[in-house]
C-alpha cells in the first residue's frame, strides 16, 4: 500500500511509453521490501515521499522545493545540488533531497559491471533514482542527504575511480557526440579531446573561478549530435578542408534504386524512387553538385561542408582526409540579454594530440572573459558587450570573412586612434584659421 | 529555522548552516562555523578573507566575485580552498556571516 494516494500521478502510468511514475513505484516497492537487507542510509520511503510531493505540485500547480541550497563537499565549490522540501513534515523522506552530479565517460559507453557497482552505491547511500543523464552530460543521482555527501564522494574516488561533475561559476562538465566510436562522419576523436579537456582543466571544473558558468561540447561533424552550437560556451565541430571522397560505384546504386537513401531513415513512407537531382544535387545550399557522364560531380571549393549529401548517401560519399574542427564561441540561453548560437571564431584547426593550439585558444578566452566578465555574464554576453574584434584581439586571431555572416550595414565604425593619421588630438583654432565661425 | 547554542550564543540557522542575519554574526560564530566547515586552525589569513568579505559587503551589499576576492586579499583561488576546504561560497562566506550565494549553483 502506498503511502501517499496519488490520483493524478497514476494517471501518467497508462499509454505506450515508459512510465516514470511506474518505475518510482518499483523502486518504492524494491525499497520496502528490501530483499538484499541493504543498511539504507537515507529513509526507506524518500521514493515514496517523493511521488506525494509531486502528486502535491500537481494539485497545486506550485513546486514544493524550497529556495536554493548550498552543500558540497571538502576541496570542491560545486558537483552538488543542494534541495530541501517546502513540507519537511508532510513528507520527511524529502526533506533533503540533494542532487550529485557525476562525471559521465565520453559517448556515455558503459559496462553492466560499471553500473551495477554505482547502482549498488545509491542504493545503499541514496534515493535509487537517476537521471540519465542530465542535459550537460552528468549522470544525475537524484537526492540524497547532506551527511551522505562526503560518503558518497569517499566511495566514488576511492572504490569506482570516479569524480563528481561541475556546477557553479564553474567550467560544467564537457561532454560529446560518440564520435569515431561507431560513425563514419567523425572528422576528429571527440572522445579524447573530451576526455582529455575535461582531465587538463579538473581545477576549473571543481573550484569555480570564472564571472558565470562555462560550457564544453565536442561534435564530430556539423550534424552536431551533442548539440555544442546551442549548448555550449564553446563549440568544438568537426570538419575537413580537401575533397569529399565519391564512390562512383556506390552512387549509382543509390541511383539504382538498390541502396536506400539516408540510411533508410524514411522508409516509413512511400517517397517515391530516389531521385538524386531532386534530393541531393538541387538541395545543395551553394549550388555546387551536378552530373556529368552518369557520375556525380562536386565542386570541393564551394562546398560548405553542409553534410547533407554525404547524410543522403553515406555509403557513397566520404568527409575527407584533412579533418579538423570548428570553434564556435557564445552560445547561451535567452537569460540575461536572448538566446545566442555559437559564432564561428577558428574555422579550421587540426585535433591533434596534445591539442596545444585548441588549448591556447581556450585559454586566451579565459583569461579575457575571467578579467572583464561582470558577474553572471555569459561569454556570449561579454562579446556582445564588448565586441567581436576585443574577442580577435584576446586570441590573437586574424579577422576573416568566415568569422561574419554580412558585414555590417550600419556605418559607426571605430578606428583606433594609430590607424587614422594625425590622432585624435586637434586644436580648434587651426580649424578656424581654414573655416570662420 | 533550526538553531545551535555554541560557546553560549544561540544562532538561527537555515538548512545549509548559513546564519539568518548579517547582523547577528560574532567572533563565536565564526568558532562555530570553523567546527563545521572542517578547518583545524583558524589564522590571520583566514581573518583577512573574513573581513575582506564583510568589508566588500557592508559597502556593496553583495559578495565580491572570486576575483575580487583574490585580487584583494593577494590569495590565489587554490590557497583560498587551502583555507576554507569548502570554497569561498559555502565555507568563507558562511563564516563572515554574509548571506547564502544564490543562482544556478
Amino acid at each position: 500500500m502506498a503511502k501517499h494516494e496519488t490520483p493524478l500521478l497514476d494517471q501518467l502510468e497508462s499509454g505506450p511509453w515508459p512510465s516514470f511514475v511506474s518505475d518510482m513505484k518499483q523502486q518504492a516497492e524494491v525499497r520496502a521490501k528490501n530483499e538484499d537487507n541493504i543498511d539504507f542510509q537515507i529513509p526507506v520511503d524518500v521514493v515514496e515521499d517523493l511521488l506525494g510531493v509531486l502528486e502535491l505540485s500537481f494539485k497545486h500547480g506550485r513546486t514544493h522545493w524550497k529556495h536554493g541550497g548550498i552543500v558540497g563537499v571538502f576541496g570542491y565549490g560545486g558537483g552538488v545540488i543542494g534541495r530541501y522540501c517546502d513540507q519537511p513534515e508532510e513528507f520527511p523522506g524529502v526533506a533533503h533531497f540533494h542532487t550529485m552530479r557525476i562525471n559521465q565517460p565520453g559517448g556515455k559507453f558503459y559496462t553492466a559491471e560499471y553500473l551495477r557497482k554505482l547502482c549498488d552505491l545509491w542504493d545503499f547511500r541514496g534515493s535509487g533514482i537517476t537521471n540519465m543523464h542530465g542535459s550537460t552530460g552528468d549522470i544525475i543521482f537524484l537526492g540524497t542527504t547532506t551527511p551522505q555527501l562526503e560518503e558518497i564522494f569517499y566511495e566514488m574516488t576511492h572504490n569506482l575511480e570516479q569524480d563528481l561533475g561541475g556546477s557553479g561559476s564553474n567550467l560544467r562538465t564537457p561532454s560529446d557526440c560518440i564520435g569515431a566510436a561507431r560513425c563514419e562522419f567523425a572528422c576528429y576523436d571527440t572522445q579524447d579531446l573530451c576526455y582529455h579537456l575535461t582531465q587538463e582543466y579538473q581545477d576549473e571544473l571543481h573550484r569555480p573561478a570564472f564571472p558565470y558558468k562555462f560550457k564544453f561540447k565536442f561534435d564530430g561533424c556539423p550534424n552536431c549530435c551533442v548539440a555544442s552550437i546551442a549548448r555550449a560556451d564553446m563549440s568544438f565541430i568537426g570538419t575537413w578542408k580537401d575533397d569529399i571522397r565519391v564512390d562512383q560505384e556506390a552512387v549509382a546504386a543509390y541511383i539504382g534504386g538498390e541502396i536506400a537513401p539516408n540510411g533508410g531513415a524514411h522508409s516509413g513512407r512511400d517517397w517515391g524512387p530516389f531521385d538524386i537531382q531532386k534530393e541531393i544535387i538541387d538541395l545543395c545550399p551553394t549550388d555546387c553538385m551536378w552530373m556529368e557522364d552518369n557520375k556525380l560531380m562536386i565542386d570541393n571549393k564551394e562546398c560548405n561542408r553542409c553534410m547533407h549529401c554525404i547524410n543522403a548517401m553515406p555509403r557513397a560519399l566520404r568527409i575527407g582526409k584533412e579533418t579538423g574542427l570548428s570553434i564556435l564561441v557564445g552560445a547561451k540561453a535567452p537569460i540575461l540579454d536572448g538566446a545566442q548560437m555559437g559564432s564561428m571564431l577558428v574555422p579550421f584547426v587540426k585535433a591533434e594530440d596534445p591539442y596545444d593550439e585548441i588549448k591556447e585558444v581556450i585559454e586566451n578566452i579565459w583569461d579575457w572573459w575571467m578579467e572583464e566578465g561582470k558577474n553572471r555574464e555569459r561569454l556570449g554576453e561579454l562579446m556582445k558587450r564588448q565586441g567581436f574584434q576585443k574577442l580577435l584581439q584576446a586570441t590573437g586571431l586574424e579577422p576573416d570573412p568566415r568569422m561574419v555572416q554580412e558585414p555590417r550595414s550600419n556605418p559607426y565604425i571605430f578606428w583606433n586612434e594609430d590607424e587614422v593619421e594625425g590622432g585624435w588630438t586637434r586644436d580648434i583654432n587651426e580649424f578656424r584659421k581654414h573655416h570662420q565661425r | 529555522m533550526p538553531s545551535v547554542e555554541f560557546m553560549g550564543k544561540t544562532f538561527t540557522v537555515d538548512e545549509d548552516g548559513f546564519i539568518d542575519s548579517y547582523d547577528n554574526w560574532c567572533q563565536e560564530w565564526v568558532q562555530w562555523v570553523k567546527k563545521e566547515e572542517g578547518i583545524d586552525e583558524l589564522n590571520d589569513e583566514h581573518q583577512k578573507v573574513i573581513d575582506v568579505l564583510r568589508d566588500y559587503y557592508e559597502k556593496n551589499g553583495i559578495a565580491p566575485m572570486v576575483r575580487v576576492l583574490s585580487k584583494v586579499t593577494g590569495f590565489k583561488l587554490k590557497h583560498i580552498y587551502e583555507l576554507f576546504p569548502s570554497g569561498p561560497g559555502k565555507g568563507a562566506c558562511k563564516m563572515a556571516g554574509l548571506p547564502k550565494p544564490t543562482g544556478c549553483v
